[in-house]
């Protein structure tokens, strides 16, 4: 009971790469959007809210769709990689974390930002007067003190990119092995008439990951905010 | 020499000023709270950007709109101490300390860290984060990191301004040491004429905006036309004076100045020292006799040089004891039965214990840092 089956571990495997990977890439854009929307005024900055926001209020079929016509053979961006570098998404593992990645997006963004607002610009200024650079006060103050917010929104994204579903299966399709993640190798079992046993198996599965980083980011962001406060 | 001709139109406020004086010692900037007197500072330092002007520090153009030069503040090494001490939290003590010195170029470290943190008596604190220091540890703390960038110049806004009279006293003595004994020139901002008094050696006056005089502490001091900025109630003379003896039985003080001698409660300062203190015009009351038999232990002759404005039962005037002017605050009443005028010889009766003794500074003037082949002293063991 306590041993995972090979399908299990497939799928338990394939989520964890897919979330990983959603997170990594998605992390230096999340920091320049917050960064962007926290400290920029700039023409088209309420438009660019509002698309980040987009994916928390969208059915995700609705996403999934979206991407679809824009990274499908035929659409422009879809046509653009293939041209530039043969790669194609949809339907693939990196297709299925690009959908994680784009619905797990708000929450990453949302929980920079308001960190990146509680930043004292004064200890920036300070920073400047004591001879450092803009760069370089980025890197020493700035990305210190925003750090439990960074953390916090890596988590967050994390979990929610181990639970896509709607947006995954629409632009990644439900491939064994490729894009069969384990919210949706648990709704494959549910379809089946014998699958009830397995299907709860994988649900608790989920549960207990989900949980796991959870707590992950709490523990993480209280030392962080320990190291800050001393 | 810092040289400043810059306008600036923050809202509706305006700030146009003209200013050139020697940077030697400290220079303070003085004036109401609103002023602009924060404004100039964060010109100087980079933090805030002219619409139009110049800034030249010691030679180096720091600004020149005309010639399209604004150089960021992490070029133009002055040492900012800001009112909160803005250390970075997310840093130990040591950190904060070296933050700004290892981004001086390894030839340019004049600063030795052992030095600073010796100065300013930081050895206990060097691991300890700043959230666990208490407000005037952590402007020390303020202080020796400004200093360990190795500025040209550095830049002090009312660092005293937020503590408490405790921390205050602990602070001072260090921003007089850091003068006494570092050869860095201080631009010190502070609405408070007793702090300035003791520390500063030239004063530029500032108010809404304008640079109205710039000068030397007792000359602005004892200017009647500025006396609105310099302050009603604070009114008072700053003299130069030495300590001439004490009186070990009675705990008195002797000092002498330029017009007589000052009996003051006892100043734990050696014979021969000299110091600058201020006598509130509130303090002294005028006689046209010398007065037999009274407690005032200090009663000397001086002339009636100005009256000033009359403004309500009051009235200040000027007078002068040798060389030195002292201000004089008494009743318009008094100013009638005494028929006092301009040129009417009187005597100045000063009580000992009205002293006002936060103002003694050590200092000997705005000459102390010019050629005049003097040398600063050093600060008593404290």
């Amino acid at each position: 009971m306590l041993t995972l089956t090979p399908l299990e571990i497939e799928a338990l495997r394939l989520s964890l790469r897919v979330a990983f990977w959603s997170v990594t890439t998605s992390l230096p854009v999340g920091l320049l959007v917050a960064w962007l929307l926290a400290r920029r005024n700039f023409i088209g900055k309420g438009a660019l809210n509002t698309l980040v926001h987009l994916p928390l209020v969208l059915p995700p079929v609705v996403v999934g769709y979206l991407l679809l016509v824009l990274f499908g053979r035929e659409g422009p961006l879809g046509r653009l990689l293939m041209s530039l570098f043969g790669i194609t998404l949809p339907f693939t593992w990196q297709g299925a974390v690009l959908a994680a990645a784009v619905m797990a997006f708000p929450l990453m963004v949302r929980s920079m930002r308001l960190s990146l607002e509680t930043v004292d610009r004064r200890l920036e200024a300070a920073a400047r007067t004591l001879g450092a650079g803009p760069a370089a006060v980025f890197v020493t103050i700035t990305l210190p003190l925003m750090a439990p917010g960074i953390v916090v929104g890596a988590f967050l994204a994390f979990a929610r990119s181990l639970g896509e579903f709607g947006a995954t299966i629409t632009f990644a399709a439900n491939i064994p092995g490729e894009t069969r993640t384990l919210p949706i190798a648990l709704y494959t079992l549910i379809q089946s008439p014998s699958g009830e046993t397995p299907a709860l198996r994988l649900a608790i599965l989920s549960v207990v990951l989900s949980l796991a980083a959870l707590a992950a980011s709490e523990i993480l962001a209280r030392r962080l905010h320990a190291r800050i406060e001393g | 020499m810092l040289e400043m001709t810059v306008e600036k139109l923050l809202g509706n406020f305006s700030i146009d000023v003209n200013l050139a004086c020697e940077t030697s010692g400290i220079v303070a900037f003085f004036g109401r709270s609103g002023a602009g007197k924060t404004s100039l500072v964060n010109m100087l330092a980079g933090l805030l950007r002219p619409d139009r002007g110049r800034i030249v520090v010691n030679g180096n153009t720091l600004f020149d709109s005309a010639q399209g030069i604004d150089l960021p503040p992490e070029k133009r090494r002055l040492g900012y101490v800001f009112q909160e001490a803005r250390l970075f939290p997310h840093m130990t003590v040591r950190g904060n300390l070296h933050y700004g010195l290892r981004r001086v170029p390894a030839g340019e470290r004049t600063m030795a860290p052992d030095q600073v943190i010796a100065l300013l008596g930081l050895e206990a604190y060097l691991d300890r984060r700043p959230h666990h220091l208490s407000g005037g540890e952590k402007q020390r703390v303020a202080l020796g990191r400004a200093l360990l960038a190795n500025p040209r110049l550095m830049l002090m806004d009312e660092p005293l301004a937020s503590l408490d009279q405790p921390r205050k006293d602990e602070v001072l003595p260090f921003i007089e040491r850091l003068r006494n004994e570092m050869a860095i020139p201080i631009v010190y901002v502070s609405h408070s004429m007793p702090e300035i008094v003791r520390l500063a050696d030239t004063m530029v006056l500032v108010s809404d905006g304008r640079i109205e005089a710039v000068g030397a502490i007792d000359e602005l001091t004892s200017r009647l036309d500025l006396r609105p900025l310099t302050g009603r109630y604070e009114a008072g003379a700053v003299i130069q004076a030495r300590v001439a003896g004490h009186d070990r039985d009675y705990g008195i003080t002797d000092l002498a100045f330029a017009g007589g001698r000052l009996r003051v409660p006892h100043v734990g300062l050696p014979v021969g020292t000299r110091l600058r203190l201020r006598i509130r015009a509130r303090d002294v009351a005028l006689a046209l006799e010398p007065p037999r038999r009274t407690s005032i232990l200090n009663a000397f002759p001086a002339v009636v040089r100005e009256i000033g404005p009359e403004e309500g039962p009051q009235v200040d005037l000027r007078v002068e004891a040798g060389a030195t002017s002292l201000w004089a605050r008494i009743t318009r009443r008094s100013l009638a039965d005494l028929a006092l005028q301009p040129g009417t010889p009187v005597t100045v009766l000063i009580k000992a214990v009205a002293v006002d003794r936060y103002s003694l500074g050590r200092g000997a003037g705005p000459g102390r840092f010019l050629d005049d082949g003097e040398r600063p002293e050093p600060p008593s063991s404290d």
